[in-house]
């Protein structure tokens, strides 16, 4: 016998109120007189009915969590056995004909033969029909999504696709391939293949919409007398000027050098935060720091001392 | 063939003037003998079934009706194919009845 918390999915501390939804929501489904000759949902109605049984009784739940019963520890439900009447002949009491007298109407069967050997069944078998769409996906690196490349996929029956990745991708991104998907029945067309772009993370560059954010290491005399640095975009390496008295966390614009203009997007920007490193520091520095008696006394503390 | 004080005695949920209503609604439908309702099998699986539909499964009675009438069509179709079948069985050779097995299979996936 099944644990009935998973037989009804639910967790082991649900409210009666949810247990009773969930049993509603699975019986409805499964209910034997609306699923007739379905030997599986009357088993799975079965396990639903005991499971509602044992949890919706506070007392047998509570033995039931503290294991003094199994699952099983109970009688069950005598089930209403309406459709082993329905099915027979008997069953024509409640026929939609309202018939009670024996026999079939031809108009009756007239209906079935119709439908079960008639032009429309026939149509079915020729008529084209679309292949179904087939779902794959496919990593590609920071930079072949924001730039644009082509990739190669192979799909599991050997065949290679090259996927032309556009400027811009964003992870999650749906591409659709026409024609690449299962084949069509008929002379049918064929479906699509839809891939999924999967961006892998990058060491440095993290996307913002159509900008780019980078946390750009410079030396403590880069920042204080400013000088011109290399900085890494998604392009490639260009030259930037920090400009003097600028602080650990200054953020700097590099304008259009973040996600490339694509459908009708302008390009984004390239901001780069700056992280002051100090590197090993020697005896010229501590020197200089020892003796040095700053101008503007900076407390940068401050802000954390007021309260919120 | 039970009558209909046997009936409600047979449920504690089920009230003597709701099975009334229901017979008048058509829900239900006992035969009548000696100015009485007489309740065949069939009869008494149908209470019991709309009484769990109502109770257990939170079908109200504005929406039986619908409920009835589905069902009562899928009985219906599921009869006629059920007689349809046994006459096939009957009529048809049976390498055709082979053929037809092995054509259904073929195209009911």
């Amino acid at each position: 016998m099944d644990d009935p918390y998973k037989t009804l999915g639910v967790p082991r501390d649900a409210t009666a109120e949810a247990i009773r939804s969930a049993y509603l929501k699975l019986a409805k489904r499964h209910h034997p007189d609306l699923n007739p000759g379905d030997a599986k949902s009357e088993e799975t109605f079965k396990a639903i009915a005991s499971a509602n049984d044992l949890l919706s009784d506070p007392e047998k739940r509570g033995k039931f969590d503290r294991g003094e019963i199994d699952a099983a520890g109970r009688e069950q439900a005598p089930r209403s056995s309406y459709r082993e009447h329905a099915e027979g002949d008997s069953g024509r009491r409640y026929s939609r004909a309202g018939s009670q007298t024996g026999g079939w109407s031809e108009d009756e069967f007239g209906d079935i033969f119709n439908s079960m050997f008639g032009e429309g069944r026939q149509a079915g078998a020729t008529t084209p029909r679309r292949g179904a769409d087939a779902s794959f996906t496919l990593a590609t690196s920071f930079l072949d999504a924001v730039n644009g490349a082509t990739l190669r996929l192979t799909l599991p029956d050997g065949i290679a696709l090259d996927v032309k990745v556009p400027p811009g991708t964003t992870d999650g991104q749906t591409l659709r391939l026409r024609g690449k998907g299962d084949p069509g029945r008929n002379d049918g067309p064929a479906g699509d293949a839809r891939i999924e772009i999967r961006v892998a993370p990058h060491r440095y560059f993290v996307r913002d919409g159509q900008d780019v954010r980078i946390v750009l290491p410079v030396t403590l005399p880069e920042a204080v007398l400013g000088g011109d640095v290399e900085v890494p975009t998604p392009r490639g390496v260009v030259h930037m000027r920090v400009p003097p008295h600028s602080d650990d966390g200054t953020e700097l614009r590099l304008k259009g050098r973040g996600v490339p203009a694509h459908n009708g997007a302008a390009a984004g920007d390239l901001y780069a935060k700056l992280n002051i490193v100090i590197g090993p520091a020697d005896t010229a520095l501590e020197a200089f720091l020892r003796d040095w008696k700053p101008e503007h006394a900076t407390n940068p503390r401050r802000g954390m001392q007021e309260p919120t | 063939m039970i009558n209909i004080d046997a009936l409600v005695a047979l449920s504690s949920r089920l009230e003597r003037p709701v099975l009334e209503r229901w017979i008048e609604e058509d829900w239900v439908r006992p035969d009548r003998r000696d100015g009485e309702f007489a309740f065949s099998d069939i009869d008494v699986a149908r209470v019991h079934l709309i009484l769990e539909l109502r109770d257990q499964l939170d079908v109200d009675e504005d929406a039986l009706p619908v409920v009835l009438l589905l069902l009562d069509q899928l009985y219906d179709l599921r009869r006629q194919v059920r007689v349809l079948a046994d006459a096939f069985v009957r009529v048809a050779p049976s390498d055709v009845q082979r053929n037809l097995a092995s054509e259904l299979i073929r195209h009911v996936v």
